[in-house]
């Protein structure tokens, strides 16, 4: 029998460090998760290559790949942060995990800190995938990296506030339906691979007020077009990002 | 009633209910520092409740809540690092290997035990890379237990910690349970197995329909008193076996063939039944003089079974 030292020597690490055990162990189990990685990678991959490679679709005048890449990274960042992080919480909470994190000494600020960082580390990785991807593939990009930047860390957040409404209200089975339904759903009238311009003018300018919508555009505005400063599309995150946080703080339920 | 520091938990009329119905209602109590208190009760009787308002997760209605002196809720980040708890079920990712998930709680705290040392004593060594979902349910509570106490708190909650465990399983989280009381670890435990709490438990509250009925040692609680059993064949005379016994004892037979004498047990007592015994024929088998039992106290207070 292993002697074991069980007399009482209670005390937390600090928190940063808290955060960053409990992020290192998020993105290690979201890189074994296959389910993820097919949602997270492959698929964005798959049709990076695919519509850049063969003329299925019509994109309209210049590269196909220019006018994909911008798409597929904001997919990307719709399937980690939204997709995924919905799904993964919502089973969390469901299994009780949420509930036993909360007993240890990190603290529930804590843990959204960490899921936040663990979405960017996950995303980190996408876009080194996707971006190297397109490169093989001929992609140009154009424009300013800030602005970029900007972009898709407002899509994050959006994207991350919606994914925890939905995970921390409904029954995980719920979320699984619900958040795969919708990332299918804007995946088609998002403008990521099927150009908006497509849809009728009347449908096209409501669609454009959809976060997957606004990321993508902004995105190739820039990063294809050049333009300096996406004023619009970062409105409209922004004003997704706010309503989506403030619902998630408001109405999440740990259990 | 022992000063403040003396308690690891102390309760004072304590209420909840879901919707209407009270969970807890007016329940008080005690768990010493260094000493395995047991919640005893059936099903329903707000164990669970109680345990989880000590632990932060629900708030009392009414009533104040001191754990290790302090507020459960307000004062949850001084508390956490302090305190240990192993939920009922669950709580640990499906797809999570145990091992890991028990290096990362681990890694929360500032003078851990060793994980490997832990899963090996908790004989889920060669299940450390097994994912939650895969393993039993026997192997899961061990794990929960092991991430409960792994950060060498100076208090654990245990809420059904040996429900499910096959025989092996439970002597070695009782065993774990009286090495942390004696290494100066605060327990309190919940359970419906009367031998448990009996076996284990320092301290015993019996709890029935949100309030405690009686609470005290084991001992205290089964008092002095003994009882002889005995087994034979169904359906015999108790009427005149009482007229041999002396006045004040009682005699009864439940279930058939199971027979029960109460009274003032003196050795002729003993000499009295079986001599009735033998001159009606009777071989007796099991017989035996016990104190009363948890079971037999909690029967005796509520009218009900505990198990039922």
């Amino acid at each position: 029998m292993t002697a074991l030292d069980l007399s009482p020597a209670p005390g937390a690490v600090p928190l940063p460090r808290m955060v960053l055990a409990q992020t290192g162990y998020e993105v290690r189990a979201m890189l074994r998760n296959g389910e993820q990685l097919l949602l997270t990678l492959i698929i964005p991959v798959v049709l990076l290559t695919l519509f850049s490679a063969t003329s299925l679709l019509d994109l309209g005048p210049g590269e196909r790949v220019d006018f994909l890449t911008p798409g597929v990274l904001a997919l990307a960042v719709m399937s980690t942060a939204f997709t995924g992080q919905a799904i993964g919480t919502g089973f969390e909470r469901r299994y009780g995990v949420l509930k036993r994190l909360g007993a240890t000494p990190l603290p529930r600020a804590g843990l959204i800190a960490a899921k936040t960082l663990t979405v960017l580390a996950v995303e980190a990785i996408q876009a080194v995938v996707i971006l190297a991807v397109a490169l093989l593939l001929g992609w140009s990009p154009h424009g300013d990296p800030l602005s970029v930047l900007a972009l898709l860390l407002l899509g994050t957040a959006a994207f991350s506030g919606f994914g925890l409404l939905m995970a921390g209200t409904l029954r995980a089975e719920a979320t699984l339906a619900a958040a795969n339904l919708v990332y299918v759903l804007l995946l088609a009238v998002g403008g990521v691979i099927f150009p908006l311009d497509r849809f009728p003018s009347g449908v096209a300018a409501v669609l454009e007020f959809l976060p997957i919508a606004a990321l993508a555009e902004g995105l190739r505005s820039v990063l294809a077009d050049g333009a300096a400063f996406p004023g619009g599309p970062l409105l409209i995150l922004l004003g997704w990002a706010v309503a989506g946080l403030a619902l998630a703080a408001r109405f999440f339920r740990w259990e | 009633m022992a000063p403040p520091d003396d308690l690891a938990v102390a309760l004072d009329d304590l209420a909840k209910r879901y919707g209407g119905t009270p969970a807890v209602d007016g329940l008080s109590l005690r768990a010493r520092r260094g000493e395995v208190t047991a919640l005893l009760g059936p099903n329903g009787a707000g164990k669970t409740t109680t345990i989880e308002i000590c632990e932060g997760f629900r708030r009392a209605d009414a009533g104040t809540v001191r754990v290790l002196g302090r507020d459960p809720v307000a004062d949850a980040r001084a508390l956490k690092p302090r305190v240990g708890v192993m939920p009922q079920s669950g709580g640990v990712p499906g797809t999570a290997r145990g091992g890991e998930f028990l290096r990362l709680v681990a890694s929360f705290h500032r003078a851990p035990l060793d994980s490997a040392a832990l899963l090996e004593r908790l004989g889920l060594a060669e299940h450390a890379r097994t994912p939650f979902r895969r393993l039993s349910g026997g192997q899961q509570q061990r794990l929960s237990l092991a991430v409960a106490v792994v950060g060498r708190p100076e208090l654990v909650f245990l809420d059904e910690p040996t429900t499910g465990l096959d025989p092996q399983a439970r002597h070695a989280t009782w065993d774990l349970v009286r090495e942390l009381r004696d290494a100066g670890v605060s327990v309190v435990l919940t359970t419906h197995h009367m031998d448990e709490a009996e076996r284990l438990a320092d301290h015993v509250v019996i709890i029935d329909r949100g309030r405690v009925v009686a609470d005290g040692t084991p001992a205290e609680l089964t008092g002095a008193e003994r009882q002889l059993r005995f087994r034979a064949r169904a359906a015999l005379d108790l009427e005149e076996l009482l007229g041999a016994l002396p006045p004040g004892s009682a005699a009864k037979e439940s279930p058939a063939g199971h027979y029960l004498v109460e009274g003032d047990l003196r050795p002729e007592l003993l000499a009295t039944v079986t001599a009735w015994c033998a001159a009606h024929g009777v071989l007796t088998e099991d017989l035996r003089i016990e104190r009363r039992t948890l079971e037999d106290v909690f029967l005796e207070l509520t009218g009900r079974e505990l198990r039922g």
